[in-house]
């Protein structure tokens, strides 16, 4: 007979004021197993948690009920407090009276109606609780970022620091995502390849550290301090080992007419390439699309050119298999496509250019060699107009809902960079709101306005035409209550971010999930904003959330300091909660092989009794605890029921239903 | 069919005389022309062997038992039958290279009930004649278009191609029904919910839970199924009220989805007629706008739209009144 004591926290007010606690113990002490009730203020306090051990004691408890927030807050808590009291830490439900009932009724009778439901319904699965315990596994001491923008590069940074392996794994030829693209940084106006590119150099040279470049993730197995990962290393056609980045092979090339990504496909590079100056891996790469030799099989000369033998025509993708303890998602954003807003002229006039382009054009690396010259004629343009939150803020559907966070201060620092290097040049900036929160920040923008003149207009653009060879600018200004247009020489789209498309794939790879921006969704938005609801998978950058690099590099070492925790234990405590198979109903179909997420599902042949000193070998399911994580997709899917899990029994989810709705 | 029968006939007794099988599974003549069952046959007893429009019942489900016994088994699978075989192949519950398939022609089946419906009574055989039927009775010969007698599940059959075969006996192009397959289920789906509800409430209620349905579904084969299982808390019980005999088959039918081949074995069996294989079509037809097409038992695979996740699924919330 279990003996169930039942613990009614009042959370301050948070549960006491909308639920009346007093009825609520009141009604549970009469139900039945329950032989304990009772209410306290905070129940999660030391006081707390001493009012429960004494119950367990003094009454002999068998299992524990806490009706309180919800299990995602304390459940961990109240298992160790009744682990403490020497009752089997699994003994314990939580009914969860305060986000799904206090904090979302107003009535109280209702409220009270409610609470003693739910708390009635954990009594009833906890009666059919059994003790359980929990395996351990071991950890792999090597983590796997995605992703080698500065988030990646910061994150594998600090956890090689600590002694770990890491690898990182880039779909693109090098390192560095977007910052790397970036001309000069807001706040503090410093360069931005200076202060990139020493610790790209640092990822390179640390002994810890493993860059796979021009490689994608292509399978993901396993589960915390166990994955096992395939990673594809996409072919180069140049051998890294052999290449030394001299760039002859660049200069021989005949196929000249590539678009340039790096410069945002703003002027051209060859066929074979190095992205950029101090790219990382400092190794060519031939685009399969532009080369010669490759499509029609003439040409040759690169290879005839190279120095030491590095160039590989026949070179196919191969593949790499790796453990992992910890995994790092730091796959970054891309500007969003601007199909959506030909209001703007972006497609019809070359002198229009996202805010990224821009930062190319005003790069000594980049297509113009820093002189800022507009791309139709070359020129220098003489008015420049931005036009901020294009794309952004935009609930119409054509654009994205949110707030791209880091276009007005990036627009502060274009108009100020350019009225500082031009100061014949007229800068006018169209905005909605300027939001510029943060250390530093609103200061950085008012020198735009108040030391550098830059002109502010509060009010939105209607459209961007072009005039004879003049692109107006026609909106409002609201302040002024009047209609506008502007004659100009280049338009600036602040254009809004996402995150890059392969985030979808990703996430379904790694079984983490994406909001509806398709942006990583964390664990817990508050206290647990580097976590994804997968356990040892982590999330950096702008992947998570629009950010600048400042709130990328914390965010990136806060992930570290969580991957550098988990690598640093040598056993994990498993889930209990798994899956387990009533071999003698199982039918060995393989639907739950197929549905199970995690791949914890295998099948052996064994010999079973069937009457009449007969026995039969059939095919059976087993499931490895170690890798189920308790999802239950293969308890709903078996159809005769030989699928059950730990502690979410079916039949304690069915005793649940019938309690909630016994009236 | 006649022709084919001979042919079918002909491979039998060779391959248990050479020894290549051990046994055959077909079809036997019972009492009368129209009670023809599934059977096994051996070397020594090819007695009743028949082969003609009365020869609906699908042979894949009886491997599952007889494959457990050893040796080797040669069947006869109409183009549909073959679709279960493979779905049987995908839950491991035949032993392929146990099995040897033959694929035979099928102008479609013909239900006795029909004939019956239209006054045809003392039914002595029947004979098929491109789009005619000749039914010789103790009253004299009748005759009716073939269509008119075809049973539930051969008005629309979905497909004459075989899934799987080892060898095929064709000797007539079939007749293709399939373009009408989904027709039934249009017409629910055009019913308000009222109607709808109204129209498998009367069905159902004829339920006299005689489990033929499980029984003769090739995507039943559970060692233990729930309906026998005391532990299930929905074991054996018979339709006390509306509402279970309702919930056994909308169990089942979960059970079968995403594997049921459509292949109507559920409705041909039913004493009380109740078209169950709408059910499930009504899933299948839900799959193929949902998650496109997909034909239980076309390929071995336990893959299906069910169980299979994709980036590419609907998410639930854009899926308004059954439509993308
Ligand atoms: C025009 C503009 C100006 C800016 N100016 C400033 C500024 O002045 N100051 C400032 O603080 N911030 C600025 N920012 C913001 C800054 O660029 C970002 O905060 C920063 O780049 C975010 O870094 P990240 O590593 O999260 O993403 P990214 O830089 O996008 O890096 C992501 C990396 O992951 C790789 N990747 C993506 N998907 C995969 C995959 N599936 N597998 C493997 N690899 C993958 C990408 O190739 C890329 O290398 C600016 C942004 C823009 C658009
Ligand atoms: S509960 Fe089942 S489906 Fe889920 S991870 Fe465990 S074995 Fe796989
Ligand atoms: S779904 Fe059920 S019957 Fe099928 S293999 Fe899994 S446990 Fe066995
Ligand atoms: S269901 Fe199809 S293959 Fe089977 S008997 Fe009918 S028409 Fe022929
Ligand atoms: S449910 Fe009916 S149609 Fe579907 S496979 Fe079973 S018997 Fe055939
Ligand atoms: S009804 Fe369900 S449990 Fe029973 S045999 Fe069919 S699939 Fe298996």
């Amino acid at each position: 007979m279990q003996r169930i004591g039942v613990f009614i926290c009042h959370c301050g007010s948070n549960i006491a004021a909308t639920v009346d606690v007093e009825r609520v113990t009141e009604a549970l002490a009469k139900e039945p197993g329950v032989v304990y009730a009772v209410n306290y203020q905070y129940m999660c306090s030391e006081n707390g948690q001493q009012l429960i051990k004494n119950a367990i004691a003094e009454h002999r408890l068998t299992g524990i009920v806490v009706c309180s927030c919800s299990p995602r807050m304390h459940e961990a808590t109240f298992r160790k407090t009744a682990e403490a009291a020497g009752l089997n830490a699994y003994m314990v439900e939580i009914a969860n009276i305060r986000e799904q009932c206090s904090w979302i009724h107003k009535d109280i009778e209702e409220a009270t109606e409610k609470a003693i439901v739910l708390a009635r319904t954990a009594v009833a699965k906890i009666l059919l609780d059994k003790p359980l315990t929990a395996g351990e596994t071991g950890v792999t001491k090597r983590a796997l970022v995605i992703g080698g923008g500065i988030a990646g590069i910061q994150a594998a940074l600090d956890i090689a620091d600590a002694g770990y392996e890491v690898d990182i794994v880039e779909k693109r030829p090098t390192i560095g995502g977007r910052m790397a693209q970036l001309d000069k940084t807001f706040p503090t106006l410093d360069c931005s390849a200076c202060i990139l590119t020493p610790k790209m150099v640092d990822c390179a040279q640390s002994d810890k550290i493993n860059i796979f470049s021009y490689s994608e993730v292509e399978e993901v197995k396993g589960f915390v301090g166990n994955f096992d990962v395939k990673i594809r290393k996409k072919a180069r056609h140049v051998d890294e080992t052999k290449c030394t980045g001299c760039g002859v092979c660049m200069a021989s090339c005949p196929s000249k007419k590539g678009l340039n990504e790096f410069n945002m496909n703003l002027n051209n590079r060859p066929a074979i390439y190095i992205p950029f100056a101090q790219a990382i891996p400092n190794v060519a790469i031939i685009d399969p699309e532009q080369c010669l030799k490759l499509k029609s099989d003439k040409c040759g000369l690169c290879q005839r050119k190279c120095g030491v033998g590095a160039i590989d025509y026949k070179q196919e993708d191969s593949f790499v298999e790796r453990k992992y303890g910890a995994i790092v998602v730091a796959t970054g954003f891309r500007p969003i496509k601007l199909d959506n807003f030909n209001e703007f002229g972006y497609a019809d006039n070359k002198d229009v250019v996202t805010s990224l382009e821009l930062e190319r054009l005003m790069n000594a690396a980049g297509p113009t060699k820093g002189t800022l010259l507009r791309p139709s004629d070359g020129k220098h343009p003489k008015v420049i107009t931005f036009i901020q939150c294009v794309g952004s803020r935009d609930v119409s559907g054509c654009g994205k809902p949110y707030c791209s966070k880091i276009c007005c201060m990036y627009t502060a620092k274009h108009a100020m960079l350019i009225r500082e290097k031009y100061p014949d040049t007229e800068v006018h900036v169209f905005y909605i709101d300027i939001r510029t929160p943060g250390k530093n920040y609103d200061e950085f923008y008012r020198r735009a306005v108040e030391q550098y003149g830059v002109d502010y207009i509060k009010g939105m653009v209607g459209k961007v035409y072009n005039e004879n060879g003049k692109l107006m600018v026609q909106g409002s200004d609201l302040l002024d209550n009047k209609q506008i247009v502007i004659p100009s020489d280049l338009v600036v789209l602040a254009t809004a971010i996402e995150p890059d498309p392969s985030v979808r794939d990703i996430a379904t790879k790694l079984t983490i999930s994406i909001d509806t921006n398709d942006f990583l969704t964390e664990a817990h938005a508050k206290l647990r904003p580097v976590e994804s609801p997968t356990a040892g998978v982590f999330l950096a950058g702008v992947c998570q959330g629009p950010k600048d690099v400042p709130e990328t590099v914390s965010q990136a070492s806060a992930c570290a300091s969580k991957v550098i925790g988990l690598l640093a234990k040598d056993k994990l405590k498993g889930n209990p909660c798994v899956s387990h198979v009533d071999e003698n109903m199982c039918t060995g179909c393989s639907q739950c092989e197929q549905v199970c997420p995690y791949g914890a599902i295998t099948y052996i042949d064994k010999e079973f009794r069937i009457g009449g000193g007969k026995t039969e070998t059939r095919r059976v399911a087993s499931v490895n605890p170690a890798v189920c994580q308790g999802c239950g997709a293969c308890t709903v899917t078996c159809p005769s029921g030989a699928m059950d899990l730990y502690g979410f029994s079916s039949a304690q989810i069915l005793k649940e239903v019938e309690a909630i709705c016994k009236r | 069919m006649q022709k084919i029968e001979e042919l079918m006939y002909k491979r039998a007794s060779e391959m248990l005389e050479s020894g290549e099988v051990d046994r055959v599974i077909a079809w036997k003549k019972g009492e009368t022309c129209y009670d023809v069952s599934p059977a096994t046959f051996t070397k020594d007893n090819l007695e009743g062997f028949v082969y003609d429009a009365f020869c609906g019942a699908n042979l894949s489900k009886y491997l599952v038992e007889e494959s457990k016994k050893g040796g080797k088994i040669l069947v006869f699978l109409k183009p549909c039958d073959t679709y279960s075989f493979n779905q049987l192949l995908s839950e491991h519950r035949i032993k392929r290279e146990n099995v040897y398939v033959i694929g035979i022609e099928c102008q479609g089946k013909i239900d006795a009930n029909k004939l019956q419906k239209k006054g045809i009574d003392g039914i002595l055989s029947v004979e098929e004649k491109g789009d005619k039927l000749t039914v010789k009775t103790l009253y004299g010969d009748k005759e009716i278009a073939f269509e008119e007698a075809l049973s539930v599940k051969c008005e629309t059959c979905k497909s004459k191609e075989f899934a799987v075969s080892d060898e095929t006996i064709v000797l007539n192009e079939m007749r293709d029904n399939r373009e009408k397959r989904f027709e039934a289920v249009e017409r629910l789906e055009k019913m308000t919910e009222e109607e709808r509800y109204a129209f498998w409430q009367a069905e159902l209620s004829k339920c006299i839970r005689c489990n033929a349905c499980r029984n003769v579904c090739p995507a039943c084969t559970c060692t233990h199924c729930v309906f026998d299982n005391d532990k299930s808390g929905i074991a054996g019980k018979a339709n006390a009220d509306s509402f279970e005999e309702k919930l056994f088959h909308i169990i089942r039918s979960y059970h079968v989805a995403g594997r049921c081949t459509d292949c109507g074995e559920c409705s041909r069996v039913c004493p009380q007629n109740i078209p169950l294989h709408l059910i499930n079509r009504k899933y299948i037809k839900d799959m193929n706008e949902f998650y496109g097409e997909y034909q239980a038992g076309a390929a071995v695979t336990a893959l299906n739209p069910i169980v299979d996740f994709t980036k590419e699924d609907v998410e639930a919330a854009t899926v308004v009144g059954g439509k993308k």
